[in-house]
């Protein structure tokens, strides 16, 4: 005979495994099984029409290891990524900590002020920063009046920086806001009090202490930006290869496009990612100890 | 105690806007002395505190730390040490860590670090907790690692702004007795805020009472208690008796006063005041006599009726009606046990209240 808290625990089972259902069914069909698919992919061959051959072999992994146009597309996106974080995070921290100290009723306004752009389209803004940087755009317009002359300003690694930059940037100050809101900063009067100048104080007590939103804000920036095109695109001028843009073609538009190798190189996006943000979230957290 | 002077204010403004927080203040700490500072709330202690500490700096006036004037000398330059209200440990660092934290930043050598953690540890008696992050640890241990934080640097002064706040009255209780044992053991000069009169009478050697940014007394805590300079250090320490009236002369060394409807009473006056000057008579309710009615009134003795008595242990407080516009307090102690009925004051009873001139005083403002 079941006690009563064993029948209720059979229910609350019952009652978990019902609310459970629906959002693992949506895991499964569309997040579990096309990673199994371009896992799958990935080991498979490609004929002259552009269609999946079921015959296994680890070609498409070896062709991405010693072409250099993939290896490089690889340490493009790498570096382009670690510098739009790290730019973000410089730019960022200030700006929060700005918008947590300023009085109350400034800071959601401030905030709202960082929201805006979301509330329009994300490709509508990059063409209005190719309007900006174009020959005949805004700054090159303000730089001839001044006498300055044209410079090339869109189309190269520098406007897809930007472009990188503007468009990450609400993700790192929103949760770095988050994390020194919560900071008290009376920990900072305490550091001093205790011999510490402003530069140890920050190193040593306020830097630990935020690097929760640090990370949370570093990997919301750096995982879509390894993986992005549509900027390397619309103001890099395609000039160059990023990750993204080498997977997108061989996906949609190379001829025969090439599936196989395309889920290649996403399976080792994802690898490298994993490392990555393992490393970091290693490296950080030893320092917070 | 020597008499060298720690710290001196002198002339010291602070201005928040509009807000007077500090308003020329004039004081002068000694080395090794405990000093409270006492006022209610907003009357400028915390401010006067972190100008000392440096968190702040006066709007005009200096402040002065062993002789060494501090103008824009910043807090992490100043010889004081703060215990702040919240404690503010830093919450991602070890008990070990915290108390070691201003050691490291003064590059004191590493194993003299572990010694002198491990000694203001024992000084604050939470050796064994060295590994514990302070959210670990109960109010009363945080608030002894903050101290031990402080003390651990040897500081020439240590400021201390309303550190038993948090505490619940019996913690607050005994850490009032183990800081002040510690102030004398470490001979340090504390400086310490609280708009607790009982914690600032216990504590300190000399207490400042301040109001709305001003210092109004300052003195041993007999000084305040007993001979308060004005009627509001009178009523902000300890319970009073007020009763308003005007100079009418001297006797002996007594000022004699007249209230509206004729009673009159002697007191002490800290200075001589002329006939008519507007006063404040000012007597304890412990320092008034009550006595049963036995045909002619003693010296300075009122005729009243007893209108309320309440028992409260050690002593029995009642309120005694003189006429229909004035109520005096009176606190007997209990020194007797007995469950007596006959033996305590009851309420309709009429009674004599006596207010002896030693023990009463004439204020002016
Ligand atoms: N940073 C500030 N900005 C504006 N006004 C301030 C500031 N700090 C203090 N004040 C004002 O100065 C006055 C004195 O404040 P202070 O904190 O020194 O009082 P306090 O005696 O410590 O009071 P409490 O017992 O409540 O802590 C108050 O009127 C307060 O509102
Ligand atoms: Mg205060």
């Amino acid at each position: 005979m079941a006690t009563l808290q064993q029948q209720q625990q059979g229910r609350d089972r019952i009652r978990l495994a019902l609310l459970l259902t629906p959002g693992l069914l949506w895991l499964v069909l569309f997040f579990a099984l096309p990673l199994v698919i371009i896992f799958v992919y990935s080991f498979m061959t490609n004929d002259a029409l552009g269609r999946v051959v079921y015959q296994p072999t680890l070609d498409n992994y070896i062709t991405v290891f010693t072409q250099s146009l993939y290896i490089n597309a690889y340490w493009r996106s790498i570096w382009t990524s670690v510098l739009t974080t790290v730019i973000c995070l410089l730019i960022g921290y200030p700006l929060a900590v700005f918008i947590a100290r300023s009085p109350q009723q400034w800071r959601m306004p401030l905030l709202m002020l960082i929201l805006i752009p979301f509330w329009t389209n994300f490709l509508v803004r990059i063409y209005a920063w190719q309007i900006i940087l174009a020959n005949n755009g805004i700054i090159n317009g303000f730089l001839e009046l001044i006498g300055v002359g044209r410079l090339p300003l869109l189309n190269n690694e520098g406007a897809t920086l930007i472009g990188l930059i503007y468009g990450e940037l609400p993700f790192m100050v929103l949760p770095l806001y988050a994390a020194i809101d919560r900071f008290d900063f009376t920990l900072m009067e305490a550091a001093a009090d205790l011999g510490a100048n402003k530069i140890q104080a920050f190193l040593r007590i306020m830097l630990p202490m935020t690097m929760p939103g640090i990370v949370a804000g570093s990997v919301l920036v750096f995982i879509p930006t390894l993986g992005q095109f549509v900027v390397s695109e619309l103001l890099g001028g395609a000039k160059v290869d990023y990750l993204g843009n080498l997977i997108q073609r061989l996906f949609l538009r190379a001829n025969p496009i090439n599936w196989p190798l395309g889920s290649a190189m996403a399976v080792l996006m994802m690898i490298v990612l994993l490392v990555l943000i393992m490393l970091y979230f290693r490296a950080t957290t030893e320092e917070e100890r | 105690m020597s008499d060298s002077i720690a710290i001196e204010l002198r002339d010291v403004v602070k201005r928040f806007g509009d807000v007077v927080a500090v308003d020329h203040v004039n004081l002068q700490i000694r080395d090794g002395e405990f000093f409270s500072l006492l006022g209610p709330s907003g009357c400028g202690k915390t401010s006067s505190l972190r100008m000392i500490a440096g968190f702040e700096l006066p709007t005009s006036g200096s402040i002065i730390i062993h002789g060494r004037e501090m103008g824009i000398t910043p807090p992490h330059q100043r010889p004081v040490n703060t215990v702040f209200q919240s404690y503010a440990l830093f919450p991602h660092m070890t008990v070990a860590q915290n108390v070691a934290f201003g050691l490291e930043m003064r590059k004191t050598p590493k194993n003299e670090i572990a010694r002198r953690v491990q000694e203001a540890l024992d000084l604050v008696r939470l050796s064994g907790l060295e590994e514990r992050r302070p959210r670990q640890l109960s109010g009363g241990q945080q608030q002894r690692v903050a101290l031990a934080r402080a003390l651990v640097n040897h500081p020439e002064v240590l400021l201390l702004d309303e550190p038993l706040g948090a505490l619940d009255q019996k913690l607050r209780k005994e850490m009032q007795l183990e800081l002040k044992s510690l102030q004398v053991r470490v001979g340090i000069t504390f400086v310490f805020v609280t708009h607790d009169q009982e914690e600032a009478l216990t504590m300190s050697d000399r207490i400042a009472v301040m109001n709305k940014g001003k210092i109004l007394q300052v003195g041993t805590p007999t000084e305040i208690y007993e001979r308060p300079n004005c009627r509001f250090v009178a009523d902000f320490i300890g319970e009073t008796n007020f009763i308003d009236g005007v100079v009418i002369g001297r006797d002996g060394n007594y000022t004699v006063l007249e209230t509206p409807e004729g009673l009159r009473f002697r007191g002490l006056a800290a200075r001589p005041l002329s006939d008519g000057t507007s006063v404040t008579y000012s007597i304890r309710p412990e320092k008034v006599r009550l006595l049963t009615p036995d045909g002619a009134l003693p010296p300075d003795g009122l005729a009243g009726t007893v209108m309320s008595v309440n028992y409260i242990g050690s002593d029995t407080r009642i309120t005694v009606r003189i006429n229909d516009r004035r109520i005096i307090d009176v606190w007997e102690q209990n020194t007797r046990s007995t469950l007596d009925r006959n033996e305590y004051w009851q309420p309709g009873e009429a009674a004599v209240i006596v207010c002896p001139p030693d023990n009463a005083l004439v204020l002016s403002e």
